[in-house]
């Protein structure tokens, strides 16, 4: 454990961590004054329409914009053969970590999938822009195209690894074991395409004053987004800022650049407006990537007894983009005698996948958890029981540690306030009128990380705090979050603490991705918070004078030792000062020395237990979720209220996967069929009964404050948990994502 | 979208003539599948005539006891009345079934007569279909037909007809009033729309100029014990993949009466005859009704992806009169 840690997490007692405050930015949102990207008002705007490919492979070979340029009010239609060139990406740069795409927009003929954005049209209204744009004709060469995931799927390679995503794994003859385990199981499942659908569809308003470049955006990662964006239009990063104040809504699909942004951005440059380019909904799916579809294998053989003697685990997945981790979950749940784990990817000529909620985990953990339900069925145990009998000490494949681990406890309670006694195992033996109904439970799994982040905390001669970072407003009560932390550090009132963020003229913070950004921030404003107790003590006179920074209380407004103290109005009147600032800088070195060093001593995720409750209607096969239940250890919890939306919030989305969320992609087009939330099923109120949410706030003895995430961990394992409550419900074990009725009937 | 001119007509008259006057004109109503289509650049109206000024908004009882229904009265208007509950349940409860409680206070009795379908193919410009383009071929075939129509299809559309308060409409024998430039006549609901044939673009029997001035319902008693009955892939805001409009009466465990009528499943809203007349004065049990259902799906025509839909239907008639007959 590392002691500097372990300090910031036990020095101040907790008064604001952990309260359910109310977040701070929700007056502004519901009256609808906070401004979004598409919402920023310029002199002189003008508006960009996208016109996308209507095939998958090929070269445009004419593009006939006339009757577009005709249109009233279009200002330019900016295509492969006007449009200025933007530079390449480089391998040395940060910013190409985020790019979605390898794809050249509007440097070439090429068109690389059907949808694939080939003109922009600019004009004075949106109207003008979007009807001009639906003039442009275009005639293709059209070159044969990959398109059929299915089809392409036996010749998938192999996907590499690295040292923080693994992607093979073998622990003995898992081949062997399988074969000689008494009972085993070994499933094929399937897991289809998904998009984005944020309650924002992704938007952009550029603005060039000469080489400076103002960019209002819906990103999840803004300082990563200022390099891609100085790189590609060749301008240095001091003179781009991007502004993200508030974002609707992320779920991964904006951490990466897609096309909507750089094409705002030339926009604006070719025609000298700024340019507002807010994407349709269809746009968002022609454009921005969602979660890879997957084929996986989990074959489980055990004792009689149930303790597992192999797991096997294979995936195949779409490469592009940030390849998932599919198996991951395999590597950490059970202690398995042997293990074999392989993750494969296949090319496709389509817009490639890109992190979607628990990228590789909420598809890995329904593989996965499904195939432990069925070994518990085969061998008339219980699946708690079944999970318990294998729940390891250490990490299986490597020995090591576990940093936090909880899900006995976990289970424990989630079966006792969920009724799971009350379950009568035989299936379709619980029945209420035409519903059959079932339970079924799941582990929850993701995996811990924490991202450089860097902030500034400044503190007033009148005892208020201004916390400033870089971060990401998504949707998820950050800066609320932030002010608890560092209002707990300072010892002052919430009330007292603002906080910036949204804005890459502060301190760089951490992208808004692997459920890492409240906890990679806390990192950043614990040490700035430290550095500055530090600066006032140093200022201090008696009774503070000469004493250590660990005699040092900070609370109720200032600084004290014992029985004695000043408020820091007093200390800065007294050293003549307005204000103390302190600085903590981010180091990308440090961090992958850090993360190295960290993943040898230990292993570190938030986790959780699933139960859910299914009414499947015996006559049709619909299946309603009646009841969730879901216990995490996800560390110490910030903020009680916001905390548990996001947990909720994923098991919502958890129950689309599981139940009805389908990318339809045409094998013979490559088009998406259904781009629209009237055909494109996510959840509705309806489908979402009550959901109780319980954290064991137990705090993780090696991450500041002990924070383990909790953006992501909340999907996991939810389609596992309604697969095997419909199995216990019907009978029947469905393999293949979504659960719709006709598999039931 | 494309520009066009609006025109807001004052009385029925004027919309008629305006709409005559105009070819390719569109009356106006909720505007809530014809302004989607609009945006989506599949209808291009030149010019658009706003009809929701007409005093077209009264629902008065018949001296029969059946109802009048003007063509402008809002969904969640109709779904409210009382002696539509009373009379009709399943009128009321296939409005209450369809789309958002937004989209029901502007959608109108008249539109939803003539919405068109949600068939994908349809939907995207970028794909083959003989509805949006006569004789262009149809994607469909072949393609995703999770949503499509299994009677009533041809080789040229398998389209669904969208509409839930139709099926309960054709159930129901409704009378459609129209209005032309012509003059007024009446349209059985059975000979309102078409099947496709070879030419699914010509999907009603309605003029260029008729506006859609109200629908009759008849005095229909055994609608007074009634049901539709949904089934869509979530529980709500989505087309039907298969519904069922039933009203059912039992005498000494003889059916008496007995209207049943099935959404989701036909290129129109399908009035299901073979299985009423089956029905009719025979037993009411789960034989009788499978064997009812069963006769009414003989003639689908299924594909891959809506093969599940003839076992769904028939799940789903038998569920709803087995729910009737208790």
């Amino acid at each position: 454990m590392s002691t500097e840690v372990a300090e910031a997490g036990r020095a101040e007692a907790v008064r604001q961590v952990g309260r359910p405050a109310d977040r701070f930015d929700a007056p502004e949102k519901v009256t609808g004054r906070a401004k979004y990207a598409a919402e920023f008002p310029y002199p002189d705007l003008a508006y960009a329409a996208l016109v996308h490919s209507t095939v998958a492979r090929g070269r445009i070979t004419a593009l006939d914009a006339g009757a577009a340029r005709a249109v009233r009010g279009v200002i330019e239609v900016l295509t492969h053969e006007n449009a200025p060139k933007m530079r390449p990406l480089s391998r040395l740069n940060l910013g190409s970590f985020v790019k979605g795409t390898n794809v050249d927009y509007l440097g070439t003929d090429q068109v690389h999938w059907n949808g694939q954005p080939i003109a922009v049209v600019v004009a004075e209204t949106p109207e003008a822009a979007r009807h001009a744009a639906s003039l442009v004709r275009v005639t293709y060469e059209e070159l044969p195209a990959k398109l059929d995931f299915a089809a392409e799927e036996p010749h998938a390679v192999p996907q590499k690894g690295n040292a923080i995503m693994r992607s093979a794994a073998d622990k003995g003859d898992a081949h062997a074991a399988l074969a000689a385990a008494p009972v085993k199981v070994d499933l094929r499942f399937t897991t289809p395409p998904q998009n984005h659908n944020a309650i924002e569809p992704h938007a952009t308003t550029a603005f060039w004053q000469g080489d400076r470049l103002t960019v209002h955006d819906t990103t999840q990662s803004i300082a990563f987004l200022r390099k891609h964006l100085a790189m590609r239009f060749g301008v240095p990063e001091r003179n781009v800022r991007v502004l993200a104040p508030f974002v609707g809504g992320g779920f991964g699909g904006k951490g990466m650049v897609w096309a909507g942004t750089l094409l705002a951005v030339l926009a604006a440059r070719a025609t000298g407006r700024p340019v507002r380019l807010a994407l349709t909904r269809e746009s968002v799916y022609h454009t921005v990537g969602g979660r890879t579809p997957t084929v996986q294998r989990v074959a489980l053989g055990a004792d009689r007894d149930g303790r597992l003697t192999a797991l096997i685990h294979t995936s195949v997945a779409r490469s592009g983009g940030m390849p998932g981790q599919v198996t991951a979950a395999s590597r950490h749940l059970y202690a398995a005698e042997t293990v074999h784990l392989r993750q494969s990817l296949v090319d496709l000529d389509l817009l490639p996948p890109t992190a979607m909620r628990a990228p590789g985990e909420a598809i890995g953990t329904f593989a996965l958890e499904a195939a432990v339900d069925e070994l518990a069925w085969e061998l008339g145990v219980d699946p708690i029981e079944l999970r318990m009998r294998n729940e390891p000490e250490r990490d299986p494949l490597t020995g090591r540690a576990f940093s936090h681990r909880m899900l006995r406890e976990a289970y424990a309670l989630g079966a006792e306030r969920f009724g799971w006694r009350e379950r009568d195992p035989r299936p379709g033996a619980m029945r209420d009128g035409r519903w059959l109904v079932g339970m079924g439970v799941a582990t929850a799994y993701h995996p811990s990380l924490i991202m450089p982040a860097a902030a500034t905390v400044r503190l007033g001669a009148d005892g208020t705090v201004l916390v400033r970072c870089g971060l990401h407003e998504i949707g998820v009560g950050a800066a609320t979050a932030q002010a608890q932390i560092a209002a707990d550090a300072l010892g002052v009132p919430l009330e007292s603490v603002r906080v910036e963020v949204g804005d890459s003229d502060l301190p760089a913070g951490p992208m808004a991705g692997g459920s890492a950004q409240t906890a990679s921030a806390a990192a950043g404003v614990l040490a700035a918070c430290d550095k500055l107790k530090r600066q006032v003590l140093a200022l201090a006179g008696p009774p503070l004078r000469g004493r250590k920074p660990e005699e040092v209380q900070a609370r109720d407004g200032g600084l004290h030792v014992g029985g004695s103290g000043m408020t820091y109005a007093e200390i800065l009147a007294g050293a003549g000062r307005d204000h103390v600032e302190a600085a903590v800088k981010a180091g990308w070195a440090r961090f992958l020395a850090r993360t190295a060093r960290d993943g040898r001593r230990w292993v570190r995720a938030a986790s959780g237990a699933q139960f859910c409750e299914v009414r499947v209607d015996a006559d049709t096969g619909e299946v309603r979720v009646s009841r969730w239940l879901g216990v995490f250890d996800v560390g110490r919890v910030v903020n009680a209220k916001t905390a548990a939306s996001q947990l909720r919030g994923g098991i919502v989305m958890g129950i689309g996967l599981a139940l009805s969320e389908q990318t339809l992609v045409d094998p013979r087009t490559g088009r998406v069929v259904n781009p629209s939330l009237a055909e494109y099923h996510v959840p509705v109120h309806a489908d979402i009964p009550r959901i109780d949410v319980h954290y064991l706030d137990d705090p993780d003895p090696t991450t500041p404050l002990g924070l383990l995430g909790v953006g992501e961990v909340g999907i996991t394992g939810v389609a596992a948990a309604v697969a095997n409550a419909v199995r216990h419900a019907t009978g029947r074990r469905v393999l293949d994502l979504p659960i719709t009725l006709d598999k039931l009937l | 979208m494309r520009p066009f001119a609006y025109v807001r007509a004052a009385d029925v008259d004027e919309a008629v003539r305006a709409v005559a006057g105009e070819p390719g004109a569109k009356f106006l109503g909720g505007g809530t599948n014809l302004v989607d289509l609009m945006r989506e650049g599949i209808e291009r109206p030149a010019t658009v005539v706003d009809v929701t000024a007409l005093p077209l908004a009264a629902v008065d009882d018949l001296p029969d006891g059946g109802l009048r229904i003007g063509a402008l009265v809002r969904n969640s208007a109709l779904a409210a009345d009382p002696r539509v509950h009373a009379r009709y349940p399943m009128v009321s409860q296939a409005l209450l079934a369809g789309a958002s409680p937004q989209l029901r206070n502007m959608a109108t009795v008249g539109g939803n007569l003539l919405q068109r379908t949600r068939c994908p193919y349809f939907y995207d410009a970028a794909a083959a279909c003989n509805k949006r383009e006569p004789g262009a071929g149809c994607d469909a075939l072949g393609g995703f037909t999770r949503g499509h129509a299994i009677l009533g299809v041809s080789e040229s559309c398998i389209a669904a007809h969208p509409s839930d308060l139709c099926v309960a409409l054709a159930a129901l024998d409704a009378v459609v009033e129209v209005r032309g430039v012509g003059g007024t006549r009446r349209i059985p609901m059975a000979e309102f729309h078409r099947l496709p044939g070879d030419t699914p673009h010509v999907e009603t029997a309605l003029a260029p100029d008729e506006l859609v001035t109200a629908v009759e319902l008849p005095a229909v008693p055994v609608a007074a014990r009634s049901r539709y009955r949904k089934v869509r892939d979530r529980a709500s805001y989505a087309f039907a993949l298969v519904s069922v409009a039933a009203a059912l009466e039992v005498r000494d465990g003889v059916v008496a009466d007995v209207r049943l009528a099935l959404g989701g499943v036909g290129a129109k809203p399908w009035r299901a005859r073979a299985a009423e007349e089956l029905l009719a004065g025979g037993p009411a049990d789960e034989d009788a009704f499978a064997r009812a259902a069963e006769a009414e799906l003989e003639p689908a025509t299924v594909r891959p992806g809506n093969a599940f839909k003839t076992r769904l239907a028939r799940a789903t008639i038998v569920a709803t009169l087995r729910e009737l007959s208790g």
